[in-house]
């Protein structure tokens, strides 16, 4: 909070900027890691249906698709938003970000309804190992998805309040950095859950 | 607050419209493309795992590149030496596991051992 009372050197805040983004990334190769542990145990169990349905038999392939270009076209908003912020034009920037809001809560209703279809089949987590590791995996995903939701709409309070501050603009970055990794981890639960489901 | 001047905050590389324009149309290219081949059955087996997996990859350096800026900006070389590092943790954590679940699995199939071959089918609780 000091910071943005306080008039630091250009080269500090620089600095400072930097020196976030650099930590933030750490935090983002540690996510990976977390992510990467859960897709290891979605491999070894994938196959383990136990008699009951698989991930292929109960998932709706456009249903997905509409998933990944929500998710995909959300990660484009973030980034003009953090275009428009570079530039100071704070309304573009509430623009962007609320557009990044819409598509990332409209990705998390979609998959929530495929949970909820899931469940309604009698496909809950409990009914296989293999849909205990999918929804593990894919709940996590979206967990992340729904918790930087409520992140962005703090941002957008930040935006709002305080303008496109040094401090304000560090957080966007962070938040931009957070974003993106989570459409780069739905590439992988696209590809090797749902794509390559019928293997 | 005002800020002076915002070059400065450009730390983070190259972010330009262009980047973010290109970034994304080639992330719906390649995922329509692995979408469109899966769908329509045009490969299927390995060839089909080997090629979406492909295009999953590139993707992933696509949205690096246009998207996240990685190997851009002043802390560049830390960032790609951070994420070696994670490659490496992941290669080890993600390879591994499925070495070691494979030989077990392995191991734990019957012997094919003349009138011993009696495997109880498990019923199904509910």
């Amino acid at each position: 909070m000091i910071g943005d009372t306080i008039t630091l050197t250009k080269e500090h805040e620089t600095e400072k900027t930097e020196a976030l983004s650099f930590a933030f990334w750490i935090y983002i190769m540690s996510d990976c890691v977390l992510f990467a542990s859960l897709f290891a145990t979605f491999a070894v169990l994938s196959g383990s249906t136990f008699g009951g349905p698989s991930i292929a038999d109960l998932s709706s392939m456009p249903f997905v698709l509409g998933e990944t270009m929500l998710l995909l076209t959300s990660s484009f908003t973030s980034g003009l938003a953090i275009l428009f912020a570079h530039k100071q034009k704070k309304s573009l920037v509430l623009f962007w970000l609320i557009a990044t809001l819409a598509l990332g809560l409209s990705f998390v209703g979609m998959e929530v309804t495929e949970f909820a279809h899931f469940i309604g089949e009698g496909a809950s987590f409990t009914r296989s190992a293999s849909l205990s590791s999918f929804f593990a995996l894919v709940g996590t995903h979206g967990l992340h998805v729904l918790l930087g939701s409520i992140w962005l709409l703090v941002i957008l309070t930040h935006v709002l309040l305080r303008g496109l501050s040094h401090s304000t603009l560090r957080k966007l970055i962070s938040f931009s950095l957070f974003w993106h990794f989570l459409d780069i981890v739905w590439i992988f639960i696209f590809t090797f859950v749902y794509l390559l489901g019928n293997l | 607050m005002n800020i002076e001047t915002h070059k400065t905050l450009h730390s983070k590389g190259e972010a330009s419209l262009a980047s973010y324009v290109i970034g994304f149309i080639l992330s719906i290219a390649l995922t329509l493309g692995a979408y469109g081949i899966t769908t329509n059955h045009i490969l299927s087996g390995t060839p089909l795992a080997a090629f979406v997996v492909l295009l999953a990859i590139i993707q992933l350096l696509v949205q690096f590149i246009f998207f996240l800026h990685v190997g851009k900006g002043k802390s560049a070389k830390w960032n790609l030496g951070a994420f070696g590092f994670t490659l490496t943790i992941v290669a080890i954590v993600v390879g591994g596991t499925l070495w070691i679940m494979h030989h077990l699995n392995a191991n734990m199939m019957p012997r094919m051992e003349a009138g011993k071959n009696t495997v109880t089918p498990q019923t199904l609780r509910d």
